[in-house]
């Protein structure tokens, strides 16, 4: 008896837990707001199926529980029933599937327009690359990795020589414009994750991954690290800036190219 | 109306009567026996005692997490450390162990009607291996350096490399070579429980009259024979990896400045491999616990499972489709994209033979005689946290939700919803439901009834606002929150909530534990079949089953399992093994 | 994973094909009464050892595709060099073909009751076995000396590892033959010295299937097998 009033207790709980608890995602700073708008329709369905099951147990607990003299039911089966029931699953299925796979179609594809980020995760920092004014990334190769090519750019790669490299420091990007952020790793996996963008990606030693997003917030958001990467995983911190366009272009005026990193003696002589 | 055969003309059993085995010493007997209730025990036994261990190891992480820096001695190593070892134990020598080793070898031969395995000395050789491995794997944390803490996925690179506790010391070639014992005693119980099911019913007994319990534990180790060598490859190749100096796995690295000898590898072979043991593992805990759940259901409810049929093709399809679902666990692996559509497609298929069990064993409710004891409680709470648990696999599977939620706690609380807690319940509530078979005594119901409330509410109360954790983004995996933004100061709060709950939780297991012990001797006398139930392991002549399991001769099935309630019958079941037709309209209108 | 799957796909259509003689349309809770044997003896009349070594030989098939897997996979990355195989595996491969036909004589002759040929049998497939992992030493030592060592490139790696793999399952063998010939001379009773014999046999057949199917891995024809499938499909 006890067990239909808790059961009933549960689901009860467990929505108002839902809708009234402070724990739910951080405000949005990306397009991803479809992701949301997904999450958003498989949490309606699935609290109904949730609800209606849990409450259906209970209900048929208080209502068939054991007094002298009951007896229960004979039905092996009830075809019309169990197609009912399998047809109504497979639409609330397809409804929960078919806008998730338009969004993640969309997550996949990127827009010809994205300027592309480089991001190398290493134990346990995050460094960043940038296209010079080519706008193009040189090749790089974790072969080519040594104290002053931290990023393993290919020295011999033109592309790459104005290529701006942020070694272990913060990440500007500018806001309302598409990024296509490629991901790469010198050591070990790690996952290149900022809650209120929504998008994630691992970042795998030997190639390069990527995923793309438009930050629609100016603001500082943390950078976590979502895939184990050792004794330093949940330390490993970084941080994006989305900035307005002048900001941004304020930022990217200070930094350093790779041709300026790799030939220190002579920028150092010349001053 | 079909015909009935008059039960009085059928010949005795002529299944071939095997050769039994039989113990000569104590040490034949109760130590190296070959008797599969004393396996059993054994394998039961073990996965108990190191279950215990990754319980306590989870007592200590929830310290951590909840009262964070407060503890000292659970330095980030050490957490690693701990949170792989709970994972690896829970997952693989907890509950596969004693799902199949334990469950199988007590039930199998009982419900099939059958004397014994049918490779006896296999089936021991088994028990032993298995025992080996876990013994390798204890010895782990003695070794220098400690066991490894590469999480229970054990992903390379990082689960070779200094940066990882265990890396480059002991901890992970213990635990691969471990991971492979275990790998091949289990093949060796496996082939018994298989070929034990295909050959050695008893007569009468055809698949479709098989008790769902067999039909689980049967499917699921079909699976796992075949979905454990992907393990046993990918454990070898990281072996030599780590060992030899080969690149399976390492593509080019710099560790700490400095470029290691490997070049080339893939970590996203090992990923492969991995899940594609690791999701068919899932379904090997899930089965087992769907066939006993639904025995559990139909026994206490006094009523035929509803949708035998469906469920019995449920069991085989969802066991035939988790083949084709393994790499939902890598949409944000980086894999190629479009490998998305396919999988988020099979694993949102497979939601739907396994939402048709859930109804089914709630429509066994509907119109019953619910008696609403220990099991039959443990059987409603598994059925409230697997629903919950399965439903939040829908948006993990749905491989775009999955993008920002995959590696949060979110996954933690989904996953230990529906393949920790909803199994752990169905193991308890078959203990309740088994042990007076066993021991010949019940449990004592008081301590039941407080072990069953704790455990299932505390559970509940521990890993449903979890989800909510994760919701705001805070990783798994991550010993220290305190750095981590979007955790805000009232969800420490509830981080220690959660903590304390698991504290209760756990001393509810040493209750029952003590309730094991205590009921061996001062339980109530339970009689052959206390739960009136129809499977033939309550019809044995002696209760526990002596050596051979029933007396002299085999019984004979004359029907299924469920025959509970039958419209004119006198009792509300009838064993079966019981001749004769009862009834006259079975065939329901 | 390809390999895997279809390997897979076979396996799920012989259990499809035996499920489907196991009448699971049936309802079983309308046979109350009945001893329900319609289709015959519960178990299959094959002995049930015979069972068990197939499902156990599904296992090792199983392992092999998987290696198979890993081999395709790994194969595609850019720094595979493949590696000239011995001469050796030639010589290799028809001794263990030899192994095998032995055992099939030594099953025959088992079957009529002749223990000398049987006897006869085990011995010969027993040393042509021993020969067999010892050409595969020579085979092993012959790539080390040429400078093909494990570490140096990962079809090196494979090519020790799974002709390894494969070895250990003929020692194990080994050992299950060696106990049948001891049988055979301490007068074994015919019928288990002939389940014995065929149980072998069976094994032997297997392993000689996987070194074949090795063989053309490793060779790098079975890689031009499937592109060329590919080719005629698209
Ligand atoms: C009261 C019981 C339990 C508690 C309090 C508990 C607690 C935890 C905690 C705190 C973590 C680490 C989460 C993180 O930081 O990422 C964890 C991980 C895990 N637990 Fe449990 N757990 C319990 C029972 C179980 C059971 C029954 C299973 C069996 C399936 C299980 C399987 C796992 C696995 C596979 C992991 C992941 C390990 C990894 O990330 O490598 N747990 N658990
Ligand atoms: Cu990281
Ligand atoms: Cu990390």
């Amino acid at each position: 008896m006890a067990i239909a009033l808790v059961l009933v207790l549960v689901v009860v709980g467990s929505v108002l837990f839902h809708f009234l608890s402070p724990w739910w995602w951080t405000p949005i700073a990306s397009n991803w707001d479809y992701i949301d708008n997904t999450i958003i329709i498989t949490f309606w369905i699935t609290g109904v199926v949730f609800a209606a099951v849990v409450l259906f147990m209970a209900y048929c607990v208080f209502r068939f529980r054991h007094r002298e003299g009951n007896q229960a039911a004979y039905e092996p089966e009830n075809k019309r029933l169990e197609w009912w029931l399998t047809i109504v699953t497979a639409i609330g299925v397809t409804a929960m599937l078919v806008p998730g796979l338009f969004v993640w179609n969309q997550f996949v594809s990127v827009p010809s327009d994205a300027t592309e980020v480089e991001v190398v995760g290493q134990q346990w920092q995050w460094s960043f690359r940038l296209p010079g004014k080519d706008g193009k990334l040189g090749t790089s190769d974790t072969r080519n990795v040594s104290p002053e090519n931290p990023l393993g750019v290919d020295p011999s790669d033109a592309n790459g020589q104005d290529d701006v490299v942020v070694e272990a420091a913060d990440l500007h990007l500018p806001v309302g414009k598409p990024v296509k952020m490629l991901l790469r790793s010198i050591d070990v996996l790690h996952d290149f994750y900022v809650p209120e963008f929504r998008a994630k990606m691992d970042m795998i030693p030997g190639s390069v991954t990527y995923f793309w997003f438009t930050p629609t917030k100016t603001g500082t958001f943390q950078v976590l690290c979502a895939e184990l990467c050792g004794q330093g995983h949940p330390l490993m911190n970084g941080v994006v800036m989305v900035d307005t366009p002048e900001d941004y272009l304020a930022w990217l005026g200070e930094q350093q190219t790779f041709a300026q990193l790799s030939a220190p003696q002579q920028v150092g002589s010349a001053e | 109306m079909v015909d009935v055969t008059p039960a009085d003309g059928v010949p005795p059993a002529e299944v071939a009567e095997m050769e039994l085995y039989h113990p000569h010493s104590w040490w034949t007997k109760y130590v190296f026996s070959q008797d599969a209730k004393v396996i059993a025990i054994q394998y039961s036994a073990t996965a108990t005692a190191i279950g215990m261990v990754a319980l306590v190891l989870s007592w200590m992480m929830r310290l951590q997490l909840g009262f964070p820096g407060t503890f000292d001695f659970i330095t980030p190593e050490a957490y690693y450390q701990f949170i792989t070892m709970h994972g690896m134990i829970m997952v693989i020598y907890l509950l596969t162990a004693l799902f199949l080793g334990g469950f199988g070898n007590y039930l199998i031969p009982l419900m099939v009607g059958a004397r014994d395995m049918v490779f006896p000395y296999v089936n021991m050789l088994s028990y032993w291996i298995y025992l080996l491995a876990v013994l390798v794997l204890v010895s782990s944390f003695f070794a220098p350096g400690g066991p490894t803490g590469a999480g229970w996925t054990l992903y390379p690179p990082q689960a070779i490399m200094t940066g990882t506790p265990g890396g480059q010391d002991w901890g992970i070639i213990l635990m691969l070579v471990s991971l492979i014992l275990f790998i091949i005693g289990f093949t060796m119980g496996g082939l018994n429980y298989v070929v034990t099911v295909l050959q050695a019913r008893t007569r009468g007994m055809t698949l479709m009259r098989l008790p769902l319990t067999v039909w689980g534990i049967f499917t699921a180790t079909v699976m796992a024979l075949l979905a454990f060598p992907a393990l046993f490859v990918a454990c070898v190749m990281m072996l030599f990896d780590r060992a030899l100096g080969t690149s399976f796995f390492m593509p080019a690295i710099v560790e700490m400045g400095e470029q290691l000898q490997h070049g080339g590898g893939s970590p996203i072979l090992f990923q492969h491999l991995f899940w594609f043991f690791g999701h068919p593992e899932v379904y090997i805990v899930a089965l087992p616990a769907f066939g006993i759940v639904s025995d559990l259901i139909s026994t206490h409810a006094r009523k035929n499972i509803f949708g035998y049929r469906m469920m019995v093709w449920a069991i085989v399809g969802i066991g035939a489709l988790s083949f084709v679902v393994w790499a939902h666990h890598m949409y944000v692996s980086g894999m190629h994209p479009y490998f998305g559509f396919f999988f988020a497609t099979t694993t949102l298929i497979i939601a739907v033979p396994t939402a048709i069990k859930v109804y089914n064993w709630v429509l066994t409710l509907w119109r019953g005689d619910i008696h609403l004891t220990v099991p039959m409680l443990f059987a409603l709470a598994f059925i409230v946290t697997f629903v919950n648990g399965g439903l939040t696999g829908l948006f993990l599977g749905n491989v775009v939700v999955d993008v920002p939620l995959s590696d949060t706690m979110f996954v933690v609380a989904h996953f230990h919803m529906v393949m920790g807690v909803a199994p752990i319940l169905v193991i308890l509530g078959a203990i309740y439901h088994w042990y007076p078979k066993v021991t010949g005594r019940m449990l004592n119901e008081a301590m039941g009834q407080f072990h069953f409330w704790v455990t299932f509410l505390g559970a509940y109360l521990i890993f449903f606002p979890m989800h909510y954790i994760g919701l705001m983004g805070v990783p798994r995996r991550y010993n220290e929150l305190t750095a981590t933004t979007v955790m805000t100061e009232s969800a420490h709060d509830l981080n220690a909530f959660i903590s304390i709950m698991a504290f209760l939780v756990g001393f509810a297991q040493i209750v029952f534990l003590f309730n094991l012990i205590w009921s061996i001797r001062h339980g109530r006398e339970a009689g052959g079949n206390p739960w009136r139930a129809t499977t033939l392991e309550w019809q044995t002549s002696e209760t526990p089953p002596a050596h051979g399991n029933f007396g002299k001769e085999l019984p004979i099935v004359y029907r299924w399992a469920y025959d509970y309630s039958v419209p004119g019958a006198k009792e509300d079941f009838i064993p079966q093994n019981m001749p004769g037709s009862f009834g006259s309209s079975r065939e329901p209108a | 994973m390809s390999v895997i799957l279809v390997f897979l796909l076979v396996i799920v259509g012989f259990v499809g094909w035996w499920l489907s003689h196991q009448r699971l349309m049936a309802k079983p809770w309308l046979e109350q009464g009945l001893i329900g044997d319609i289709i015959g003896p519960e178990g299959s009349a094959l002995p049930t050892a015979k069972i068990g070594l197939g499902v156990f030989l599904a296992v090792v098939g199983c392992l092999f595709a998987l290696f198979t897997s890993a081999y395709f996979m790994r194969m595609a990355l850019s720094d595979w060099q493949a590696l000239p195989l011995p001469r050796v595996l030639w010589f290799n491969t028809g001794v263990l073909v030899l192994s095998s036909i032995a055992l099939q004589c030594a099953s025959v002759a088992a079957r009529r009751g002749e223990i000398d040929a049987v006897r006869l049998g085990l011995v010969t497939a027993g040393l042509t076995a021993l020969a067999f992992l010892v050409g595969q030493l020579v085979a092993w030592r012959e790539l080390t000396a040429d400078g093909y060592l494990l570490t140096a490139n990962p079809a090196n790696s494979f090519f020790y590892l799974i002709t390894g793999m494969h070895g250990l399952h003929i020692l194990g063998g080994l050992v299950g033959l060696g106990r049948t010939t001891a049988g055979a001379w301490n007068g074994a009773r015919p019928e288990r010295l002939r389940l014995s014999v065929e149980l072998c046999a069976m094994y032997w057949h297997f392993l000689l299937f996987v070194w074949l199917a090795i063989f053309a891995l490793l060779a790098g024809w079975a890689a031009t097998f499937i592109e060329i499938c590919r080719q005629l499909l698209t």
